[in-house]
């Protein structure tokens, strides 16, 4: 079984070096120019905040004052339908941190049906019917998931009922017998 | 006494067992939601003749191979003589997706290690692929006569997977092709 050698539609993913990682050698070399930096820094960000509370990033944005409330209650439907969805190429990331091109481009198909339309459930139902089950972190119940969802009730009972036989054995062992 | 020592050397061995099964177990072959269903409609151009656009209905009426590659992936190098041997010699229908490779590489690929499929959809954005559940290529899936998904293999074909499973299953297919008429 080769599959170790299928790569992956994008083909960096995981490689790709910390930009942070490259620079920290030298930002130990250097550590008075690093406090001014941090000093102007400071006092830039404290000049934004004072000039412009909280109007910066939207005056960019467009002629309207604000982002519509359905524009925003569909951003934060984006961002939560991100995060119930699996990458399927970095199995243990979510569609919102995930790095890997095919994250990406199902980000992109999420975005469309958004637009379109389309209900929460209506994306969640269209991945599930592509990429099965296990492209949501939240499968839903059924024969196949019984023992996924089961398995940690059943351990809670199995584990207490030990322990209750345990502590009752101890009491009665630290009961002195009766005459 | 003894049972004290049974339970917990009972417990250890059950778990032994169970995690020794789940390390060979390899959590990047998903099963495929689609086998038993239609091929998800796409609408797509042709790899080689881009003015023509494809849909699933042209890949309806034999069975056949629907094979996910690209230029840029290694393992459908691995594959791809497999893919020769399957439409030269045992005269199997191989439609490709390619999916999302660059056209002049594309190309290139197919006139330096020759072409075995009856046509290329080409999905540049990856937006067929998306439609059919692919996640990484190479990804072959088995289509009966009617279009329907009947097997999808995920990883390159090598001679065993094709000796045990896509052979039999296209015999298989063909018989029920010829018995529906």
């Amino acid at each position: 079984m080769s599959h170790d050698m299928r790569i992956n539609a994008q083909a960096g993913h995981g490689r790709r070096a910390h930009p942070a990682a490259t620079r920290a050698p030298r930002r130990h070399a250097r550590p008075a120019s690093r406090n001014a930096a941090r000093r102007i820094a400071a006092a830039a960000l404290g000049a934004l905040l004072v000039l412009a509370p909280g109007a910066l990033p939207r005056a960019a944005d467009a002629p309207s004052e604000a982002p519509s409330e359905t524009a925003r209650a569909t951003e934060a439907r984006y961002l939560n339908l991100l995060k119930e969805l699996r990458c399927l190429v970095c199995q243990n990331q979510s569609l919102a941190e995930s790095d890997a091109g095919l994250a990406g481009d199902l980000r992109a198909q999420v975005r469309r049906m958004l637009d379109a339309g389309a209900s929460d459930d209506e994306i969640l139902e269209f991945m599930t019917a592509r990429y099965g089950d296990f492209v949501r972190y939240r499968p839903p119940l059924e024969p196949a998931t019984y023992a996924l969802w089961g398995a940690p009730y059943l351990i809670a009972i199995v584990l207490g009922a030990l322990l209750y036989r345990r502590l009752r054995r101890r009491a009665a062992a630290a009961k002195p017998p009766s005459a | 006494m003894r049972a004290r020592f049974f339970w917990p050397l009972a417990v250890f061995g059950a778990l032994a067992v169970l995690l020794a099964a789940g390390l060979r177990l390899d959590p990047s072959l998903l099963p495929s939601p689609l086998v038993g269903q239609p091929l998800p409609a796409f609408a797509a151009p042709a790899l080689r003749a881009p003015e023509r656009l494809l849909d699933q209905r042209d890949m309806h009426g034999q069975v056949a191979l629907v094979n996910v590659w690209g230029s840029w992936c290694p393992a459908c190098r691995a594959e791809h003589d497999i893919l020769m041997t399957l439409a030269e010699e045992h005269g199997v229908v191989i439609y490709g997706l390619n999916y999302k490779d660059a056209r002049p590489a594309a190309l290139r690929w197919l006139a330096d290690l020759g072409d075995p499929y009856r046509f290329n959809v080409a999905d540049y954005d990856g937006r067929v692929g998306i439609e059919w559940g692919v996640y990484g290529a190479p990804e072959t899936f088995v289509i009966d006569a009617r279009g329907v998904v009947r097997d999808k293999y995920v990883g390159p074909l090598d001679a065993t997977v094709v000796a045990e499973r896509i052979l039999p299953l296209l015999a298989r297919l063909e018989d029920e092709a010829a018995r529906n008429g």
